[in-house]
């Protein structure tokens, strides 16, 4: 199960008009500065079932100031530089930190604190009607389609357009760090850098990805299956008829039509 | 008297032709300070409101209105859609293509479109294929084979053109169905034809050809640029497809966007099958190998096929070693919201508007303000599940990128119910 997830997102915003004329010289230096700018939005996972099994190694409040120092550092690194944080409770999601508003330009730790406080026991709050099972999984699914609609209004308020390319392959690292207690060290050298000099630096690269699908049968992690072609439900064994969607399969399982060479065995068959 | 009338003749002729010399320069060239108010019409883009005064228009409600027609028609009721669609594209590079009345002419704008389509296209069909079939000088020609890449179409297509002779609907169906022939049975047939001109020129009868097509279960759809065929309409009816034809650039867009999304399936067209398919596993980075697709040595990337442990550089792909048809599980994934698609958003009340108590003041996916200026409530939307309001550009966004209500996703009791529902 993956620690910390780091949705990290640069982006190029901002308006001229932030910047009265000066002389070329000096407007130079401010348009690098600006040409640097990043939007970045960190979704924590508040998950409290996860917190307590990991508490001996990094307590949740350990873990929040190697948080907060990144977030200054980031602040730190360009004063036009914006973050956003989505907390991922276990009930529910919630923006709880922008830097662009009136409140998120003064005592911003305590105004995050303060409102990661309220979320958590609200989140806590809605636990309570329901029995819990367990330690559940955590809702990135939400909090991370909350985090891809405001970077679209980002994107729709700003001059710049996403790139095309770049939201097919989101390019973004994923670390799972060995040692918890330099969280921030891990943070603020592969995630504080902006996309520009992202392109000079080494990297954490994946090491393989794994792309296969479970079957809707069994559950099973498999590599080769049989697809229902007209509810794309994926099977590990040949059927006559697709539990999903009811269809029944007319003809012999499609071998691969375009085998060039029908009589050599193939391992998987074996 | 003879030679005067000669003369007046002469005369008239002569004025003819300095009047087609005025039509040629209104139609180009413009001068420099005409060209703004000639091209861009910006007239068009005000209108009066109630008190008389000029304002511009409101886009952004008439984009929402457009954007909900939309909706209304892809998400009706759960109706089995094609997911595993082979089309052809069929673009007419006839002498008509060539034409002008688009600007700078009639190919480049259908070239432009063709290219955005075909992205958008394997954005929402991640499981289907694509070949271009161009139109030339009477005869059709196959310009790229059935494929799942889009840079590759995209590359060919546009070193290619040029425009010249006539367009042969005939030929281009003939080869077309064809092609399409050879396909598995599980997969949805399809032509798209761009037909800038007027007329077809075929060495038979195109009747019998429609009837070939019919028979074939290849649906046929055209978008005209120039104005209505009745040949065309008549192919379109016999086949299942749709016949439209395109006012001006931005329509056309409108009109061959139209159909990036899979259409309704009709089931005796494709028979229900299981594909055998294969999951590949993404390389380590730092592997150096041989892909089977371009024969070169690489060093990471790629993904290895597991029937046969060939490296491939790209997905979605059929193996070239062993033809398994190999998929990621996110390709897979992508495709299940043209399945179970989010319920569209109700419009809020103006009841609810006025009433700021009940009325949140951000969106709940952008935290966008959803106050106009001046503290008016702004149109908004409400998800009916989840019950969370949104702004009309995070509607847009969620039923048409995101595929994801993030209301729903992000309250454990409404995705219970959501999973339970869907």
């Amino acid at each position: 199960m993956p620690l910390f997830r780091f949705a990290v997102v640069p982006q190029v915003p901002s308006g001229l008009s932030l910047f009265p004329p000066l002389s070329l010289r000096r407007r130079r230096r401010f348009a690098d500065v600006r040409n640097d700018v990043s939007l970045l939005m960190v979704l924590i996972d508040t998950n409290p079932f996860f917190w307590n099994s990991v508490k001996s190694t990094l307590p949740f409040s350990k873990f929040l100031s190697h948080v907060l120092a990144f977030l200054n550092a980031i602040v730190l690194l360009n004063q036009l530089n914006q973050v956003v944080v989505i907390a991922t409770g276990y009930n529910s999601c919630d923006y709880i930190f922008d830097s662009s508003t009136s409140e998120g330009q003064t005592q911003r730790a305590e105004y995050l604190l303060q409102k990661l406080e309220e979320f958590v026991n609200k989140d806590e709050s809605l636990c309570r009607e329901d029995s819990v099972d367990g330690p559940g999984f955590s809702l990135l699914s939400g909090s991370l389609s909350m985090a891809l609609c405001y970077i679209q209004r980002v994107f729709r308020s700003g001059p710049l357009h996403p790139h095309p390319r770049a939201s097919y392959i989101t390019g973004g690292v994923y670390l799972k760090p060995q040692l918890l207690d330099g969280l921030f060290q891990y943070l603020s050298t592969v995630f504080a850098t902006d996309l520009h000099s992202r392109g000079f630096l080494q990297l954490p690269k994946p090491a393989g990805v794994d792309f296969r699908a479970s079957c809707f049968c069994h559950k099973n992690t498999i590599d080769m299956g049989y697809i229902c072609s007209v509810c794309l439900s994926i099977f590990c064994k040949h059927q006559k008829k697709c539990s999903t969607c009811g269809s029944v399969f007319g003809q012999a399982p499609v071998h691969d039509s375009s085998t060039p060479d029908r009589k050599r065995k193939t391992p998987m068959d074996a | 008297m003879l030679q005067k009338e000669s003369n007046d003749g002469e005369r008239r002729f002569n004025r003819e032709e300095e009047e087609e010399d005025d039509d040629d320069a209104d139609g180009r060239g413009h001068d420099a300070w005409e060209r703004t108010y000639a091209d861009e019409r910006s007239w068009e883009s005000l209108q009066e409101d109630e008190s008389g005064l000029l304002r511009p228009i409101d886009n952004k409600s008439l984009y929402h209105a457009q954007y909900r027609r939309r909706l209304r028609t892809t998400t009706a009721a759960r109706i089995q859609k094609g997911l595993i669609r082979y089309l052809y594209i069929m673009i007419d590079l006839s002498r008509a293509a060539g034409e002008m009345d688009y600007k700078p002419s009639r190919m480049v704008v259908v070239a432009r479109q063709v290219e955005a389509f075909i992205r958008e296209f394997f954005d929402q069909n991640p499981l289907s294929q694509i070949g271009i079939v161009t139109l030339k000088d009477g005869v059709a020609h196959s310009l790229t084979d059935l494929g799942g890449s889009p840079e590759s179409h995209i590359k060919v297509l546009m070193g290619k053109l040029t425009s010249s002779g006539d367009a042969s609907l005939q030929n281009g169906l003939d080869l077309v169905q064809s092609l399409l022939n050879q396909i598995p049975t599980y997969g949805h047939r399809e032509v798209l034809i761009l037909y800038s001109a007027l007329s077809t020129c075929d060495p038979g009868d195109i009747m019998e050809t429609i009837q070939k097509c019919k028979a074939s279960k290849v649906r046929c759809s055209v978008i005209g640029l120039s104005a209505e065929v009745y040949i065309c309409k008549h192919l379109c009816q016999e086949t299942g497809g749709s016949y439209s034809v395109a006012l001006d650039e931005s329509h056309l867009k409108e009109l061959v966007f139209e159909h990036a999304p899979p259409p309704p399936a009709i089931a005796e067209f494709a028979v229900a099958n299981l594909i055998k398919m294969g999951f590949p596993q993404r390389a380590a980075e730092g592997v150096i190998s041989i892909c089977s697709c371009h024969k070169e040595a690489k060093v990471g990337g790629g993904y290895t096929c597991p029937r046969c442990k060939a490296r491939i550089c790209d997905l979605p792909t059929e193996c070239q070693i062993c033809g398994l048809t190999l998929v990621s599980s996110p390709h897979l994934a992508r495709s299940y919201h043209h399945l179970f698609p989010i319920t569209p958003f109700d419009d809020v009340s103006p009841s609810v508007l006025s009433d700021p108590r009940h009325l949140p003041k951000n969106c709940f996916g952008c935290q966008q303000s959803l106050l106009n200026p001046g503290n008016m409530p702004a149109s908004c939307v409400s998800c009916p599940k989840c019950k969370q309001y949104f702004c009309l550009d995070c509607d847009i966004y969620i039923h048409e990128s995101l595929h994801n209500c993030p209301g729903c996703e992000s309250f454990r009791h409404s995705k219970s119910v959501s999973t339970a529902g869907g």
